[in-house]
């Protein structure tokens, strides 16, 4: 079994999941639960100057029954005060030293940084986070992503950091911003020793159709929020891989963004994160999930011979690519497997309307090229060989019942000529193994 | 119309119960939403079900019903009767996955419930076109040929034997899936299009076809099914034998006072092996019958019944005796004998009680290659079986009503149904069309509905090919 011990701005974490700064992370007791359950590693609840927080303050993205694909909330940093926070990350810290325990800052001026620096390093913070990402709230008063979306104000408050820090300096960056590696670049110009990313988008989750106020309601009134969960994944992974391609994989990268399983955390590391990151699914399912992220990841290195997470880290970069470097030589079309297809016809449609027009209906299907389809009528399934042969009033018949209809599923059948690779009818494909993409020679045209 | 308020049928519960709007939206939410569906090609009134599924998932429930009830103004029963095991159920893809399939039933039935408790009309009768259509026989066939004929603009009259409309959907339908003040609700719907029906009317007796044929301009029958058959067997004609089909019809209308003797019955036998014999086992083991036997003279395997409500019968403790047939009745008693079913033909191994007449009720009617013929059955051997009964059912099929029509010549029969062309229902006598059990020889009520939607097509054809300039009438959605 590897070892998960993961090397991260010359912190040995135990492993690299950590929990994300936000409501997991915003106690002493959930921290030690966490710790307890198998995280790696926490970033405390951001701490800066007391505010106080709206009710309700979450809203969730839910898709044909799946609950919370997407997350938001108008939740702003830490509500209690610092004295007890910076006792609680001592007591965390005197009890599992071993574990990483990062502090999230987010204050105003020089002097602030200074004295809150002090305060986190002095009660055994092993990393800073400074938090630029935050979207709602705090950047209306200058802090949060206002600083993320300013390189140059992000290069001096990280300068600053550096001068009064003797632990690492995370920059969160925020992905409310046209190219991620600029604010990245700023972060290292500053003397960062790493990023994390992303934090949240900036969103406004749904409108109650009724009240015609967005969620999620402050007393009939609501505000953007900050979007993260499953469906974000995408999006960070490309602001990861970008910054990692830029830098070479020479910058450190904690990943967060939709991190749910142990799949989902490989990705990232792929892609140039050393660490990740997460909150919406502990936040959705508890803390209990790290125990299969452990295995699963686990299980994975052992299955491709990574001796250690660091290994593993920006793999992918050098298959990710320009769009002009991609080879326009390569063909490969669909295949369908008519052992495996359930016969939904979702390729068809999909083909049909979104896709090439490659994909028509097997042989009992209404468009298949032997069918009479423009006599078909209404209901002609019932007795479907009178419908079509007997026209004139005076042709007299016994209705009968159906024949017993086949449960033989006659695929669809791919027309491979007009069949360009693009995937649709694969992806849409409820019947697992029924479209697989094969190579295939290129068709005669070629842009190059 | 008179409706008893209390009914043995109202003892029974949903076998399969209402969705909570919660469940609904779940269960709407698994469906794939295919293309060409094989559920709607399994549909005998073509709804297109993933369409009023993904109207339910999107909580568009409203215009969920409006996607059933457009393709089948019976929605409401089709949704809670349909054998939908054996029609879009059974063809949904979920079952190439070994997954359940889509409960489409009761998904429709959440749809068209729920537009109903709404009290949502949506439709209305379209403007006259001066034409009158005559319907005889208030069963699901007429109703859906009148509601059509309605919205196209023209005059429809329901002519009705019984005191109470909608035929079987009304008096057969087993209570454990739908009452009968269900099926009664949903047609003063269809009523109050403007449908008129006339009670008491009974062919040859008080109404004459052609009178019909004189006073409207086209005469639609939907007269189904007629009385049980009755076995040609000694003693048959004794009190505690009824047809399944009429003892059905009390249980659901009847006040619950006249079938008090009910309560007394404790063992009972229902001869048959099609869906009206496993409806009446299960009905009588509902109403707390011990001991339910269903005796056929075939194996298991040549049952017209469907398998889905036989296994339902057996796991609700009904026995079945297979390659048994009664062959006397006396008091109290039934006398049966092991049958064998060789080379396709029924024989029975006790020589002194059967008569090759006691098939003559099954010759007249069943056509399918292996049924018996008169001189097909040998008897060999002894195996009789004496059982005492307080009740028997016979499901041994309806008599076919070929006999009512013969004033008309020029309608046709074969194997006592009446023959239309099967694309517009129209029979060999150009204005008289027919839908329903009367010329599918006794199908699903969805099959009626179907066939009477596509014959007040056929007869708004035919009136307005012969007419000039009478097409004023639209579909009014």
């Amino acid at each position: 079994m590897p070892d998960l011990t993961t090397s991260f701005l010359g912190i040995k974490t135990p492993n690299p999941f950590w929990l994300a700064s936000a409501p997991p992370t915003n106690t002493g007791s959930q921290v030690m639960r966490a710790f307890e359950a198998g995280w790696g590693g926490a970033v405390w609840k951001t701490l800066g100057k007391p505010i106080q927080n709206v009710s309700s303050r979450f809203g969730g993205l839910d898709h044909m029954g799946k609950k919370i694909i997407g997350f938001n909330n108008i939740e702003l940093i830490t509500d209690r005060s610092i004295e007890i926070n910076l006792k609680e990350m001592e007591e965390v810290k005197k009890r599992y030293p071993k574990n990483t325990l990062v502090a999230s800052l987010m204050v105003e001026s020089r002097e602030e940084w200074r004295e809150i620096i002090a305060q986190v390093e002095g009660v055994g913070a092993d990393a800073l986070e400074l938090n630029f990402g935050c979207p709602h709230g705090m950047c209306e008063r200058g802090m949060g992503s206002a600083v993320g979306q300013e390189p140059k104000l992000l290069k001096t408050i990280a300068g600053w950091a550096k001068e009064f820090s003797k632990v690492p300096v995370i920059v969160k960056l925020t992905p409310n911003i046209t190219d991620v590696t600029v604010p990245a670049q700023a972060a290292r110009d500053g003397g960062a020793d790493a990023v994390s990313l992303i934090n949240t988008i900036k969103s406004l989750i749904g409108v109650d159709l009724d009240q015609f106020v967005p969620y999620p309601t402050v007393a009939g009134k609501s505000t953007n929020g900050g979007y993260c969960g499953p469906a974000v994944k995408p999006i960070a992974l490309h602001m990861v891989a970008a910054i990692a391609r830029q830098q070479n994989n020479a910058f450190p990268i904690s990943g967060i963004g939709g991190v749910s399983s142990w799949k989902d955390a490989v990705e990232f590391f792929l892609l140039g994160a050393t660490t990740v990151q997460v909150c919406t699914a502990v936040m959705h399912y508890g803390y209990r999930i790290i125990e299969d992220m452990l295995q699963g990841l686990s299980d994975y290195m052992d299955e491709k011979g990574f001796k250690s997470v660091n290994e593993m880290v920006g793999k992918a970069i050098p298959n990710f690519t320009d769009w002009g470097s991609l080879d326009l030589n390569y063909h490969q079309v669909a295949v369908i497997h008519e052992e495996h297809c359930i016969g939904c016809n979702l390729c068809v449609v999909a083909c049909d309307d979104g896709g090439h027009q490659c994909i028509t209906p097997g042989k009992n299907g209404k468009k298949a090229p032997d069918s009479v389809s423009s006599e078909q009528q209404p209901f002609s399934h019932l007795h479907p060989s009178r419908s079509r042969l007997h026209r004139s009033v005076s042709d007299l018949h016994p209705i009968n019942p159906p024949a017993v209809k086949s449960q033989a599923v006659h695929a669809p059948v791919v027309h491979e000529p007009e069949c360009v690779g693009c995937n649709l009818c694969m992806l849409v494909c409820p019947a697992p193994g029924a479209i697989t993409m094969q190579q295939a020679p290129k068709p005669s045209l070629s842009l190059h | 119309m008179q409706f008893e308020e209390k009914r043995l049928e109202s003892s029974f519960n949903d076998f399969k119960p209402a969705l909570t709007p919660r469940e609904a939206i779940t269960e709407a939410e698994r469906c794939l939403y295919c293309y060409d569906a094989p559920c709607i090609q399994a549909c005998p009134t073509g709804i297109n079900i993933p369409q009023f599924i993904n109207r339910i998932a999107t909580e568009n429930t409203k215009g969920a019903a409006k996607t059933i009830l457009d393709s089948n103004i019976f929605g409401l029963s089709c949704a809670r009767s349909c054998p939908v095991e054996v029609l879009c159920e059974g063809a949904c893809v979920y079952n190439h996955l070994n997954k359940k399939p889509i409960a489409i039933g009761k998904l429709q039935r959440f749809a068209v419930e729920n537009a109903y408790e709404k009290n949502i009309a949506f439709y209305a009768a379209g403007k006259s076109n001066g034409k009158k259509v005559a319907l005889v026989g208030a069963g699901p066939a007429s109703f859906a040929c009148a509601h059509e004929l309605r919205i196209l603009g023209y005059e429809t009259i329901v002519y009705e034997k019984n005191q109470l409309p909608g035929g079987l959907n009304t008096h057969g339908i087993a209570p454990y899936k739908m009452h009968s003040s269900v099926s009664l609700q949903e047609i003063s719907r269809i009523l109050e299009m403007g449908v008129r029906v006339e009670y008491g009317k009974e062919l040859n007796k008080n109404l004459e076809l052609k009178t019909l044929l004189s006073n409207y301009d086209a005469v639609f029958l939907g007269l189904g099914l007629g009385e049980d058959s009755i076995l040609d067997v000694p003693g048959i004609s004794n009190s505690f034998t009824h047809g399944a089909v009429s003892f059905i019809s009390k249980i659901k209308t009847h006040a619950v006072e006249k079938l008090a003797w009910v309560k007394n019955i404790k063992t009972a036998l229902v001869v048959g092996g099609g869906n009206t014999a496993l409806d009446a086992c299960r009905e009588l083991k509902g109403l707390g019958v011990a001991r339910v036997i269903v005796s056929y003279r075939r194996g298991e395997a040549e049952m017209s019944g469907y398998k889905h409500e036989m296994n339902a019968a057996k796991q609700e403790g009904v026995e079945f005796w297979f390659y048994t047939l009664p062959t006397k009745f006396e008091l109290k008693n039934v006398r049966l004998v092991r049958t064998q079913v060789v080379n396709h033909k029924v024989v029975t191994t006790s020589p002194e009680h059967v008569r090759p007449e006691h098939f003559q009720a099954e010759l007249s009617e069943r056509s399918n290659a292996g049924n018996v013929k008169k001189g097909d059955v040998h008897t060999t051997g002894s195996n009789v079986i004496s059982l005492d009964v307080d009740l028997v059912l016979l499901a041994t099929g309806q008599a076919k009503l070929e006999k009512l029509l013969t004033s008309i010549k020029e309608l046709k029969f074969e194997k006592g149904k009446l023959l239309v062309n099967p694309k517009n229902f129209q029979t060999n006598h150009p204005k008289i069309f027919a839908a329903g059990d009367l010329v599918n020889g006794g199908m699903e009520v969805v099959n009626a509905v179907a066939e009477g939607k596509q014959a007040a097509h056929g007869i708004h054809k035919f009136l307005n090919s012969n007419f000039e300039g009478a097409s004023n009438a639209r579909f009014n959605n």
